[in-house]
């Protein structure tokens, strides 16, 4: 190494007024991005502790609770629970379309299609939340009624029936319809990348198109595939106006999910009492925010980090 | 391979006893076609019955589609099991399944658009667009203060956020040589993409309350609360347009004695301009809809307001979530309302979703030399 021929020095550009002011002020910008990141974190830290460490009793939302935990716990639960349900419906059924549209629909129709499923991700969560109020809850209500009748003695169906359909399964719906478009629209680009020769080798070997999806596609997507679920994991769990629309809640913990006493969500919770919280109840709700950003973090970390670590491994790129 | 040898004999004993090798254990072409249109038919038979027999309120055409797909999606896979064996029959079943997938996807689509539209056109007329709610109860009024807030608002965030974003993307991409900065911009980034909506309106909040006490709402909270959702937008799509810019253009620009920040002025950004411009567009619709953060920084009124830095301000979303939680004594009217400020809002964001995919086909760059 230390036998190396000397290298030429470098030649360093000039540095001009204008190049010392660009750069400066990309520079800044990036830097910019950080201190909002920690200035939100640290914001939301600081209204968010007096609701921890302040007497429950000076804080009228926390009436019928001993402290700030018995009151977030079922709201976190309710988070967790509803966006589970929706990411049952949604998964497999983006996992259909988003097949359908990467190998099955004619190549022509394909991006078309593809653009009408993106619609769905155009539209604005209050418009969801009036159309799964108004028009998916009264639609559903008679099947939750069935469902009930017939299988109620599954601990998920049982209860007294809802008579509006306004449930956290109605809510899940819509949840679930807010995130296929998104969880869709990665793994068709997964989908679409998977090696043409893989595919071609599978059907000359004599396999049925599933069977050629079995053997290359699916498993080239896996880790596509739980990425775009845990993306859509944390759209749902911050989906506020929808759930806040049409979720009739009561702050229980309960597993059944046609009733009309549903747990609500933390984003729901907060949109519904803020705008009559006062004093230390505005901390409360901070606090409760503070938590869904936490959640959310987590979940939105473990999918960039099986992204990553798929671009690692994978012979794709 | 019982089935195999009667198979076998029936061909042998066909008229011309010559078989096709590869049509044979098939079905033919026509046959799902055949069977799909016989099961929707049966299907549509049914639930047409079932509603001459008042048993259900009306036809259910969604009912009618959906059982005839599940009918096909049977019959195709005994028809299939039965002459070409499990294999095909499974195939069969899956293309069935993820078509209804797709169909699946598309009900709450036409559901939802039909509806506003529906609903939404009693009230979308010219008293909607030039009146506030201003001491209108009952019915009339209009959402003018909602359109200007939302106009506002979206504006002054975008304002904020593009020279942010697109400065950021042009450190990551032209600055940055992979150092401590740039991967925590990049981890960063990622993390404030997925900032729950309402998280961010909290953190508009709690900045202005500090300053200004607590209970204040500021249309400007509410835009900065935009600001911090679109930023990240802005980075990754402009980040994207500027790295498919061919370096050859940088190197061609830097060996004619261009200095770097013109390079990247003159060069750079026009040839990634229609890109940019996309990205931004389709920012400015996810934001433009966002009803959480504004309900908490700059909360709800019923008035014309204007001015950014003084009091309340309306915002579109806002005034379809309010008309629907807070209905008065004419409750229709207010669902009238609310429906026509939904369908107001869908038109806008369709336009811009539409403007942006109408300029990045026409003003991208030109391929080829």
């Amino acid at each position: 190494m230390t036998s190396a021929p000397a290298r030429p020095a470098r030649i360093t550009a000039k540095k001009r007024l204008g190049d010392r002011l660009f750069s400066g002020g990309a520079t800044t910008a990036g830097a910019l991005i950080l201190a909002m990141l920690a200035a939100v974190a640290s914001f939301l830290v600081l209204q968010g502790v007096p609701a921890v460490t302040a007497d429950p009793r000076d804080m009228s939302i926390l009436a019928g609770h001993e402290n700030f935990w018995t009151y977030v716990w079922p709201l976190i639960f309710g988070t967790l629970w509803s966006a589970a349900l929706a990411l049952l419906m949604a998964v497999p059924l983006s996992i259909g379309i988003a097949l359908f549209i990467s190998h099955y629909a004619p190549r022509r129709i394909a991006q078309g299609l593809g653009y009408i499923i993106d619609l769905l991700a155009a539209v604005p969560s209050v418009v969801f939340g009036l159309w799964g109020a108004n028009t998916l809850a009264p639609a559903v209500q008679p099947f939750y009624t069935w469902l009930n009748d017939n299988l109620g003695w599954f601990p998920l169906f049982s209860g007294q029936v809802s008579g509006t359909g306004r449930t956290i399964l109605t809510a899940s719906i819509v949840l679930a319809v807010m995130v296929l478009p998104i969880i869709t629209a990665l793994c068709r680009e997964i989908f679409m990348q998977t090696p043409v020769l893989h595919e071609e080798a599978a059907l000359a070997l004599g396999a049925t198109r599933w069977e050629m999806i079995r053997m290359t596609v699916l498993p080239f997507g896996r880790s596509g595939i739980i990425s775009a679920t845990m993306l859509g994991l944390g759209r749902a769990l911050g989906e506020t106006m929808a759930v806040a629309m049409v979720l009739s809640s009561a702050g229980v913990v309960t597993f059944q999910v046609l009733t009309s006493t549903n747990p609500s969500t933390i984003a729901a919770n907060i949109a519904l009492s803020f705008p009559e919280a006062y004093g230390l109840n505005v901390n409360v709700l901070i606090a409760t925010g503070l938590m869904l950003f936490a959640i959310t973090l987590v979940v939105n970390s473990i999918a960039r980090w099986v992204v990553n670590r798929r671009k690692e491994f994978s012979g794709a790129n | 391979m019982t089935t195999t040898q009667t198979r076998t004999d029936a061909a042998h004993s066909s008229g011309n006893g010559l078989e096709n090798a590869y049509a044979h254990g098939r079905l033919g072409r026509r046959v799902p076609w055949l069977v799909l249109g016989a099961t929707m038919l049966l299907s549509i038979v049914a639930f047409a019955l079932l509603a001459a027999a008042g048993s259900t309120d009306g036809f259910n055409i969604v009912g009618a589609i959906m059982v005839g797909a599940l009918g096909y999606g049977v019959v195709i896979f005994i028809t299939s099991l039965l002459v070409e064996g499990m294999r095909q029959a499974k195939d069969r079943l899956v293309t069935a399944l993820v078509t209804t997938a797709f169909i699946i996807a598309l009900l709450p689509l036409i559901s939802l658009l039909y509806t506003v539209v529906v609903n939404g056109l009693p009230r979308f007329d010219v008293e909607f667009f030039t009146w506030s709610m201003r001491s209108v109860v009952g019915e009339g009024g209009g959402a003018v203060h909602a359109i200007v807030g939302t106009l506002l608002m979206t504006l002054t965030a975008a304002v904020i956020s593009v020279p942010i974003g697109l400065m950021t993307s042009i450190y990551l991409v032209e600055y940055s040589r992979g150092g401590p900065l740039s991967r925590a911009i990049n981890f960063f980034v990622d993390v404030m993409t997925g900032i729950p909506s309402i998280v961010a309106g909290l953190f508009a909040y709690a900045v202005f309350a500090l300053i200004f006490g607590p209970g204040i709402r500021l249309g400007i909270a509410g835009a900065i609360a935009l600001a911090v959702l679109m930023i990240p937008v802005v980075v990754r799509s402009s980040e994207d347009m500027l790295k498919l810019v061919p370096n050859e253009l940088r190197e061609a620009s830097y060996a004619l004695g261009v200095p770097k920040w013109l390079t990247v002025l003159k060069i750079v950004l026009p040839t990634a301009m229609a890109g940019i411009t996309t990205g931004v567009m389709l920012a400015i619709a996810r934001v433009i809809g966002e009803s959480a953060p504004l309900l908490v920084a700059a909360g709800f009124t019923a008035n014309l307001n204007y001015d950014l830095f003084d009091g309340r301000m309306q915002s579109l979303p806002l005034f379809v979530y309010n008309s629907y939680i807070a209905q008065g004594t004419d409750a229709q009217a207010y669902l009238d309302r609310a429906w026509a400020g939904a369908l107001t809002l869908i038109l806008i964001v369709m336009a811009l979703n539409l403007l942006a995919r109408l300029i990045a086909k026409i003003f991208s760059p030109k391929k080829g030399r």
